[in-house]
């Protein structure tokens, strides 16, 4: 269980978050919406460790406050970034070998989130690449590891061309009973696939709930 | 304390020419300022210079996939060496040439390299030129490596130098220059690693005289610690032409880097770019790694050994 305790994180004078408290259950497949500036991006980086917040986060009852990003990725935490980095002279499969694993899963993963490894393992991470096949290594990246809290900041956002069925498939495999999953998105089709959806608005948790309930609220708001 | 020459030696050809030891094939290795080492091939052919201060090679027109080696290892501290290479590449002829040279200094004295090296390329020949410098062992004494490269290019000739200096040279000017005629092509690929307190100057002056003819020069460069670096370049375009400089650097520490672009388009049909970026290494490159488990150091390292690959 990841738990977060008056979660605030601020920027000069303004604050972003608002002191959160929260508990992520394990094995539930959370999606936090809400309008831009809500904090919804805030808090991801803030549970990666990313930006340092105050409060207090614990790590199936572990104190994981001061714990920095690398610490937390050891912990069994991924982040999938918004915005999917570049980086000159590094391979796609040099990306995918940071997480020890072999040939066979680096082909797995690609054909999964939709890429063909004998065009893309040897291709540089440059922008070389579309957006869209960029924001699928990214996905990739973090899908290979084991991890057992996934954090997915707008997985959906930049691959329009590839089928959303892809993306909801992906991640049903890849949600299950020991893994917790937090994914930051606007869209509805994504809500679809939460057991649970958390509303956010001016840096708190507005409303939360289970998803069919939550779906009819913010239908009707 | 007694040196092992021999092992050094191995892993200085290592480093500089990728082997152990030489393939089939022609290859010269010149050791602390003499050739020690020479062998021709059918098609290839290496003659000392009579007044014994370098070599010239000859390929013959239309030899194909053929290699020869000529790296130069020094040894002895102290040891100033200067050689003349001259490389004659006949028509048609598509060759890889791997030159380099590593210096080991254990002692107080500066040990010094400059090999000067001239290529003629006839028509519609093709080299891939590959040039590694590495200074090896601690000493207070300096390892400078100095090359000029010059490249005469006939029309339709074709010339791509990878050109290297990742590790332990303490002071160097690295200059190439070039002269392309009618659709001759000249691929430049640098890359450069400083750190401590070395030196390292890299300039390029590319003349497109040919119709037709292009250059690419591409430099990737790291520097660490305290140390400088300066790039220079002109390329300078007399007809229709194509250039493009490219220059990539990372700051680390304290260091320094100073690149002064310069292309002349001296005629309306000649289309040269300059392209310069030198900066620390993203935050957001950092960030990623970082969520994947890597802590700083080995970030970084990743991040630099990519760029440099």
């Amino acid at each position: 269980m990841l738990k977060i305790e008056n979660l605030s994180y601020k920027v000069g004078n303004q604050e972003i978050l608002k002191g959160i408290d929260f508990e992520f259950e394990k094995g539930k497949f959370y999606v936090v919406t809400g309008h831009n500036g809500a904090g919804k991006s805030t808090l991801a980086k803030c549970l990666m460790g990313l930006y340092k917040a105050g409060g207090k986060i614990t790590l199936d009852g572990q104190d994981i406050t001061g714990k920095s990003i690398d610490e937390r990725a050891h912990m069994g935490m991924g982040f999938a970034f918004q915005q999917p980095v570049t980086f000159k002279g590094v391979r796609v499969i040099d990306i995918l070998k940071i997480s020890g694993k072999k040939l066979p899963d680096f082909e797995s993963v690609l054909k999964k989130v939709g890429l063909e490894p004998s065009e893309y393992l040897y291709r540089e991470l440059n922008t070389t690449l579309s957006g869209g096949e960029l924001k699928r290594v990214e996905l990739a990246s973090v899908l290979l590891r084991d991890i057992s809290v996934g954090i997915f900041d707008e997985p959906e956002a930049g691959i329009d061309i590839w089928s959303f069925n892809n993306l909801s498939k992906v991640f049903s495999e890849f949600r299950n009973s020991e893994r917790t999953m937090i994914v930051i998105s606007h869209q509805e089709r994504v809500m679809k696939l939460a057991d649970e959806i958390i509303l956010m608005k001016d840096g708190k948790i507005e409303k939360f709930g289970v998803r069919d309930e939550m779906l009819g609220t913010l239908n009707a708001d | 304390m007694v040196e092992d020459i021999e092992k050094i030696k191995t892993e200085i050809l290592q480093k500089i020419a990728d082997i152990k030891e030489f393939p089939q094939g022609a290859h010269n290795l010149r050791l602390n300022g003499k050739g020690v080492e020479r062998v021709n091939s059918e098609n290839i052919e290496i003659v000392p210079k009579e007044n014994g201060t370098g070599i010239d090679i000859y390929v013959k027109p239309n030899t194909k996939n053929e290699s020869a080696y000529i790296p130069v290892i020094l040894t002895e501290g102290g040891l100033n060496d200067e050689v003349y290479n001259d490389f004659h590449i006949g028509e048609n002829a598509d060759v890889v040439i791997v030159a380099g040279c590593g210096i080991h200094n254990h002692t107080q004295h500066d040990s010094s390299h400059n090999g000067i090296h001239t290529f003629y390329l006839e028509k519609g020949a093709r080299v891939k030129y590959v040039e590694k410098h590495y200074g090896h062992g601690q000493s207070v004494g300096k390892k400078n490596l100095s090359p000029l490269t010059q490249v005469f290019l006939e029309e339709g000739a074709t010339m791509i130098m990878d050109t290297l200096q990742l590790e332990g040279v303490d002071y160097a000017i690295r200059t190439t220059k070039g002269e392309l005629k009618d659709k001759a092509t000249f691929i430049i690929n640098e890359k450069i690693l400083t750190q401590k307190t070395q030196f390292a100057s890299s300039v390029f002056d590319v003349k497109l005289i040919g119709a037709g003819a292009s250059t690419k020069i591409t430099s990737r460069a790291v520097a660490k610690d305290e140390s400088n670096q300066e790039f220079h370049s002109n390329v300078t375009g007399t007809c229709e032409c194509f250039g493009h400089v490219e220059c990539d650097a990372i700051l680390m520490n304290k260091a320094q880097i100073i690149a002064i672009p310069q292309i002349s388009a001296l005629s309306s049909d000649a289309r040269l770019i300059h392209e310069a970026t030198i900066g620390k290494i993203a935050g957001a490159q950092l960030e990623k790694l970082l969520t994947l488990g890597l802590n700083e150091k080995e970030a970084e390292d990743f991040i630099i050994n990519g760029f440099l690959s």
